[in-house]
């Protein structure tokens, strides 16, 4: 009978060997970058391992060093919490809102808005710090203190990249500048398929705002767009560490800029304790996938 | 009758709208033309006090400065321009293509196993290079890769986002085309090289955008997969330098405009056919 199936099935993929054909080369890439690196990080996370020797098990003893006695992984998960917990929904939110403000305008104004919005999002975070530093310099030759002086809002420069209370905001606040990018661009392209027809009916039944508009019909016909937005936002959240380190330095006063992803780099590329890092990494994934899946069963659309 | 009654307010909120987008707009602008100024500054309105946003005198002289300085060193910076563009060129050129190879039977074919690989795909939208880049790095090492474009360029081509998109795009292609195609007797290679890829036309600009940006700004692959100064790229480069201080802001403000105009470009040529890509963006649970 396992027999009879098997032969079954391999004479259907035999039929389709065209079709697996086209998709080799993608998965072979996918299985070597992706597939593989996570499994990796999976076994390895349970060892010790310096590169030099070989990996030797260790069980959840790296689990347990880094949930229990690793204060400043501590510090790091909370503040990417933090940061994930107001970035991802405030920039979920305005790239939502900013879309569905440009597509309210007429279109021959449309493409003008949208490139405004979005471009900031294509700029490299990296680079952009030499923008960033001088903006947000800690004595009075930076722009913003000394605007601020100026407009006698506050009498001695603040020490944005110094001070541990405005490190994190100062991260936050760039974020946010960039991160109206592929999903804000989703819900503009979402806005643009929904049936005009609804709206009309709509009207009918009595809707008399663009915000109940906007509740009613617009929001329920763009959960697919709006998922997908969602997961992006999510993982962008989450792996937040390069902005941190080419703003607030590495490591930031009092780790007060650090977040998982930097401290899984501290150990991997300067420690060389990668069974370590690896257990930081297995944490973040676990962390990324868990509310990804959230976002899934908020949006899965039962019922259409 | 029910859309003149909205008209009047329509265009009232309509006016509000337009001057909150515009008022934001300028807003969202100002890093980007405070850095447009900084790279055109003299030095001597780099350092005057209080700091003046716009550029009074403007001046090429930063971008001379970021080329004679480089030339100073060990490594042109025309060397780090060029590796960017072979790498971001190749990655994109490749991305689309295995994309498009992907995309066909994934989204019209029913080859056993289809479901599992897209869940796999749509599970994968969720992953985080930065997050398996030891393993990665071991990968690349084994495979004998280190410190050379490939290294580079491969492990940017598994990039999940463009095949989803890609296949969102092709479930919109109607089926009776390629049950035509089947008909008249055309192999599956023909339908595929005749058919679907000319169809897809529209969703190759935006993996192109969305690949290039990725690819373009990407510091952490040289980072990690290349050690010669040689075979690094330009926003490695600058990550290293950015730390210097304001001493070399005009210089490196220069090279981030540098940097940054590309990816404008490339997005304002695409931008139509980015959205009638990005309507089928959706995730269907």
């Amino acid at each position: 009978m396992i027999a009879y199936r098997f032969k079954n099935l391999m004479k259907e993929v035999w039929r389709w060997r065209v079709s697996y054909l086209l998709l080799s080369p993608f998965f072979i890439l996918f299985a070597l970058f992706i597939v593989i690196p996570t499994v990796t990080s999976t076994a390895l996370s349970f060892t010790y391992y310096n590169i030099l020797q070989p990996p030797h098990w260790v069980g959840w003893q790296n689990f347990k060093t880094l949930l229990v006695d690793d204060e400043i992984f501590i510090t790091s998960l909370m503040n990417t919490l933090y940061f994930a917990l107001i970035t991802g929904p405030v920039g979920y939110v305005l790239a939502f809102l900013f879309a569905w403000l440009i597509h309210q305008i007429p279109k021959r104004f449309r493409t003008f808005y949208t490139t405004i919005f979005y471009v900031p999002s294509l700029t490299s975070g990296v680079a952009m710090a030499v923008v960033w530093l001088v903006l947000f310099a800690n004595d009075s030759y930076g722009y913003l203190n000394s605007f601020l002086i100026q407009a006698g809002v506050i009498d001695e420069p603040i020490q944005w990249l110094q001070n541990i209370k405005y490190i994190m905001p100062v991260i936050i606040i760039i974020s946010l500048w960039m991160s109206l990018g592929t999903g804000f661009l989703a819900f503009l392209a979402g806005f643009e398929t929904i049936n005009t027809e609804l709206y009309d009916a709509g009207k009918v039944d009595g809707i008399r705002s663009r915000f109940q508009e906007l509740w009613y019909i617009t929001i329920p016909a763009m959960k697919p767009q709006m998922l997908f937005g969602a997961i992006l936002s999510v993982v962008g959240s989450f792996k937040v560490g390069e902005i941190s380190k080419a703003v607030a330095g590495f490591p930031s006063p009092l780790y007060a800029g650090h977040t998982v992803v930097l401290h899984l780099q501290d150990y991997a590329v300067l420690r060389y304790e990668m069974g370590y890092a690896a257990a930081i990494s297995v944490v973040l994934f676990i962390l990324i996938y868990g509310i990804g899946k959230l976002c899934f069963a908020v949006f899965s659309s039962k019922g259409e | 009758m029910l859309k003149k009654r909205f008209k009047f307010k329509k265009d009232y909120s309509l006016f509000f709208i337009i001057l909150f987008l515009s008022g934001l707009g300028l807003f969202m602008m100002l890093p980007l033309v405070f850095l447009v100024s900084t790279a055109f500054k003299p030095s001597e309105e780099l350092f005057i006090y209080p700091p003046r946003f716009f550029v009074e005198n403007p001046t090429l002289q930063n971008f001379k400065d970021l080329f004679l300085a480089m030339a100073g060193d060990q490594i042109p910076l025309s060397r780090y321009f060029f590796n960017s563009l072979l790498v971001s060129g190749i990655t994109v050129f490749f991305t689309v293509l295995l994309g498009s190879l992907a995309c066909y039977p994934l989204s019209k074919h029913k080859f056993p196993g289809k479901d599992q690989i897209f869940g796999l795909i749509i599970v994968s939208l969720m992953f985080a290079p930065e997050v398996v880049e030891i393993p990665r790095y071991l990968v690349v090492s084994y495979l004998g890769l280190m410190d050379t474009y490939s290294a580079l360029i491969l492990p940017s081509l598994a990039f999940p986002i463009g095949l989803f998109l890609m296949k969102q795009f092709m479930d919109q292609v109607p089926d009776e085309i390629f049950e035509a195609g089947r008909i008249d007797g055309a192999s599956e290679w023909t339908m595929m090289w005749r058919l679907a890829l000319p169809l897809i036309r529209p969703a190759w600009a935006t993996v192109v955008i969305l690949a290039f940006t990725a690819v373009w700004n990407d510091a952490g692959s040289s980072a990690l997969f290349t050690q010669s100064e040689e075979m690094k790229t330009l926003p490695y480069y600058l990550s290293t330098v950015n730390g210097q201080g304001v001493a070399r802001a005009g210089a490196n403000a220069a090279a981030t405009f540098i940097l940054t105009v590309p990816t404008v470009l490339i997005f304002i040529l695409f931008q139509r056919q980015v959205l009638s890509t990005m309507a089928h963006s959706g995730i269907k649970s």
